[in-house]
Order: structure tokens, then sequence, then C-alpha cells
């Protein structure tokens, strides 16, 4: 316990980092994810062809590298400059974005086609479609797969310590300067994550009660 | 008994499109609405659709027949393009189809059509089925459109069922609310793709009767239904494919009572025989 509360400076501000880490990944991914997920069942097929191609490279590209593009590799492309948090966000937010795709598509493909069919065939176009009659019926099955997703992000979000973001994943690190003891240390930074993972489970099961209650 | 009543009451007031079933040369007087035209369709390597000519003039109730996988769901999906096609045309109302998007949004919206599966929406309530395409697709108000509705699903014979979810209803009702909700985009033309095919023995009458009403109203109908009743009481003209073919077309009570081609016989000695 003396171990945390002498060292909750930097537990705060590094779970405080971690939080931000999430929040802004998870949030464009899930708009990134939505657009390669609904680009991945278009009828347009240069739409299909891109989603595939992106969803491919990107997804199967290790996490670390990513980082090492944006860390190293991005800055040298003379663009606009961020700071290395948002280049982490931006890191996280590609490379998870292709897995929430494949966890809408996934889900799309729970939903009957029929559904679809008789969308268009009162001449719905492709956005309403998905947004009105695809996108509700795959929402229950999707929230599973998809809180998976969200929690391997909060885990995926320590792999920017190693990129001078101080989230949480590098609250070791400091408190070794000051002496700590590593494993004590690392104890208390797995139970924060877990609560947090526990919280994102207790989110799950609340949509997917509600919407079991929709149906 | 209800449905008695509708199919009696479509025999008398179905003076425009019943006189034409006796006269196929005054159902080719009407414009024509639906040209299908040198149509080739592939799955692959498979040649689904050979050579497809068709017209449907306005008004005209036309009956498509002929053995599973024949290529009748594959010919009505290529006319609001559903399936794309690899050559020939379809035009619709003297219009192209168009390619994907808007345009072809909007023209499917003048094409209703009508599953064997009824298709539904299973997340939206009878009500919300009908209404849906008209606001969103022809923009109007909700209120208007509810109205329209209500008035839609009490003439198919379910404005008590307005509120419920499909899943409640029976598939006869089902298929009813389907109809409806094709009707609701005021179509021009309406594909029904073996609409009773799916339905308990039953429920195969109170569907074929709102049908029989539809066509007796004039609308400008495509029907695929092994249904020989339907086919001589509302049909202006019968189709017959195999193979991906038209083999044969005829008016009803020609066609059933004496068909030219081998395959066509053959055919309907195995429909009776059921
Ligand atoms: N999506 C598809 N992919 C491949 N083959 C198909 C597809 N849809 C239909 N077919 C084939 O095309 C042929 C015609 O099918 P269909 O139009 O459904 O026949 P019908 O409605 O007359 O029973 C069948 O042999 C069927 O197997
Ligand atoms: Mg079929």
């Amino acid at each position: 316990m003396d171990v945390l509360l002498n060292n909750l400076d930097i537990f705060v501000v590094g779970f405080r980092t971690t939080l931000v880490l999430f929040v802004w990944s998870a949030l464009f991914s899930t708009v990134l994810g939505l657009i390669v997920g609904m680009m991945r069942v278009s009828p347009v097929p240069v739409m299909r062809g891109f989603g595939t191609f992106y969803v491919n490279l990107v997804r199967n590209t290790p996490l670390t590298l990513i980082f090492f593009f944006f860390a190293f590799g991005y800055p040298k492309l003379g663009l606009p400059e961020f700071s290395y948090t948002w280049l982490a966000i931006i890191a996280l937010s590609l490379y998870t974005a292709t897995y929430i795709a494949e966890v809408l598509r996934s889900g799309f493909n729970t939903v009957p086609l029929g559904q679809a069919e008789a969308a268009r065939a009162i001449g719905l176009s492709f956005v309403p479609t998905m947004t009105r009659v695809v996108m509700p019926q795959a929402f229950r099955a999707v929230i599973p797969p998809f809180m998976s997703v969200l929690i391997a992000l909060l885990k995926n979000t320590t792999i920017a310590a190693g990129f001078s973001v101080h989230e949480a994943g590098a609250i070791r690190a400091y408190a070794s300067e000051r002496g700590e003891p590593a494993m004590i240390v690392l104890l208390w930074v797995a139970f924060f994550f877990i609560v947090l993972v526990m919280i994102l489970a207790y989110i799950q099961r609340r949509l997917e009660k509600r919407w079991k209650v929709a149906r | 008994m209800e449905s008695n009543d509708q199919g009696d009451s479509a025999d008398k007031r179905g003076p425009a499109s019943f006189e034409t079933t006796s006269n196929p040369i005054a159902a080719a007087t009407g414009e024509p609405l639906v040209i299908v035209e040198d149509v080739e369709k592939y799955y692959g390597d498979f040649h689904a659709l050979k050579n497809i000519n068709l017209t449907v003039n306005k008004g005209e109730v036309v009956v498509v027949i002929g053995p599973s996988g024949s290529g009748k769901s594959t010919l009505c999906r290529t006319i609001n393009r559903l399936e794309t096609i690899n050559a020939g045309q379809i035009r619709i109302d003297g219009k192209k189809l168009p390619e994907e998007g808007k345009a072809l949004a909007a023209l499917r919206a003048d094409v209703g059509m009508v599953f064997q599966s009824f298709n539904l929406f299973a997340h939206k309530t009878i009500l919300e089925n009908v209404t849906l395409g008209p606001t969103r697709v022809r923009g109007q108000k909700r209120a208007e459109a509810e109205e329209a509705a209500r008035a839609l699903l009490e003439r198919v014979g379910v404005g008590v069922q307005a509120d419920k979810m499909p899943a409640q209803l029976s598939g006869g009702q089902q298929q009813r609310v389907a109809i409806a909700r094709a009707l609701a985009m005021k179509p021009k033309v309406m594909l029904f793709d073996e609409p009773t095919s799916a339905l308990d023995p039953e429920m195969i009458n109170e569907v074929l009767d709102v049908m029989v009403q539809l066509a007796s109203e004039g609308m400008t109908m495509v029907v695929v239904t092994h249904e020989m009743g339907f086919a001589r009481k509302a049909a202006d003209r019968v189709v017959f494919m195999s193979e991906g073919e038209i083999v044969e077309e005829a008016e009803p009570e020609e066609f059933f009572t004496n068909p030219k081609s081998d395959r066509a016989k053959d055919f309907l000695s195995k429909l009776l025989t059921h």
C-alpha cells in the first residue's frame, strides 16, 4: 500500500495518460472501423477492394512496427507535427480499426441477407440500408467481440511506454528510479488494469441486457 | 372466408385487367413498362440467364413458371438489379437500369418486390416496416406515411396487427404485410418471387387473393409461381423458363391445356402429379 500511496503522482499521471490514449483511440478506431467495415460489404467493388486491402495490410503488421513508423518515420515526412501522445493515438486507432471493422463485418453477416435485399428493394441506398436495417439487428451480436477488441486496445496502450509516452506501462520505470520494488509496482499496475477491464465487462453486460429486452 | 370475399370482389370490380386475360391483343397494346433485352447472366462459369427477351406492358400480369433452378428468381432479381447482368439491357418505364448509387435506389423504389421468405424487417413493427420506405425514400411526413400504411394494412387484411413485431404474425400475414410494404412505395411494377412457396397450404389463398385483387386493379405484375389457379385467374401471359431460357410464352389457358414444347409438357405433367 505504501508503494502506491508514496508514488500516487506517478500512478495518477500514468493512468490518466492511459485513459486518454484509450478513450481517443477507442473513438477514432470505432469511427474508422465503421467506415472500413461498411466498405467491406459495399456493393461497389472498388470500396470492397480498398477495405480488404487496408484490413489485410494493417492487421498483419505488428503493432510495434506501426508505432515505430509513427514515432520515427512520420516526423520525417514533413507532415503536420503531433506530440508523441497523439502519434500513439493515431497508431493505436489505425491498428484497432482493422479489428473493429472485422468484428462489424462478421456482425453484419449474422443478419440474414434477405433483410438488406428487402431494404434495397424498397429503394433505400447503401448507407440507410446499413444504419436502418442491418446495424440495429447486428448490434447485439457485435457487443461481446467489440468489447474484447476494446480490452485488447486498453492493454495495447502500454506499448506506447516504449515510445516516450508516460502512460501506465511506464509507471514501473519511474517508480524504480525512486528505488521502489519493481514487482510490487507492477502488481499494482496490473491491479488497476484489471479494474478497468472489469468496468468494460460491466458495460458490456449492461448493453447486452438492454438490447436483449429491445428485441 | 374473408379471403374468399376478396377474391369475389376482385372478380367483380376488375374491369381493365380481367378483360385482357381473354384478349392477349388488348394486353399487347398497353405501353411497354419493363423491357428485358438480350440479357445474359453468369454466376462464374454457370450460364444462369440465356438470351432473355421479355416485355411487360402496363397493367399486364405475367406469370413466370418453370422447374427449380431454371433462373426465375435470377430474372426477377435482375429486373430491379439485386443481381447485375453480364450483357443486354433492362429498361423500366423507358429508363435504363443505372449503376449502383442514388439513381438505382430511386429506380428500385418504383419496382416493388415480394420475396419467398417475406423478409420483413425483424426489428421493426409491422407499421414501421411499411413506413420506412415512404419516410426515408419518398420523404413523406411520419403522420402521413402512417395513415397511408394503416390504410394499406387494412386493405391486405392485417390492420389490427399494425403494432406487432413480424415474428408474432403467421406466414400468410407476414407476406401480406410484405405486399403492403412494397405497395406503400406506389411502385410502377410489382415483382413476386414465389410468394406462396414458403406458406402452409391454408395460408396460400389469403395471399393469392390479395394478389388477384391487385391484378384486377390494374397493377403491372411479374409473378413467379406454380399456382395454376392464380395464373388462370389473373395472368395475361405465362412465360415458361427452363435451364436459363424462355422456352415458351402463351396465354394461361393455352399454356396449361396445350403446351407446345416438350420441356413444358414434361414440367406440367410433373406439376399435376404432385
Ligand atoms: N448467387 C448465386 N451464385 C451461384 N449460382 C447461383 C446463384 N444464384 C442462383 N444460382 C444458380 O442459378 C440457377 C438459377 O437459379 P434461380 O434463379 O434461383 O432459379 P429458380 O428461381 O428458377 O429456382 C440455379 O442453378 C442456381 O444454382
Ligand atoms: Mg427461385
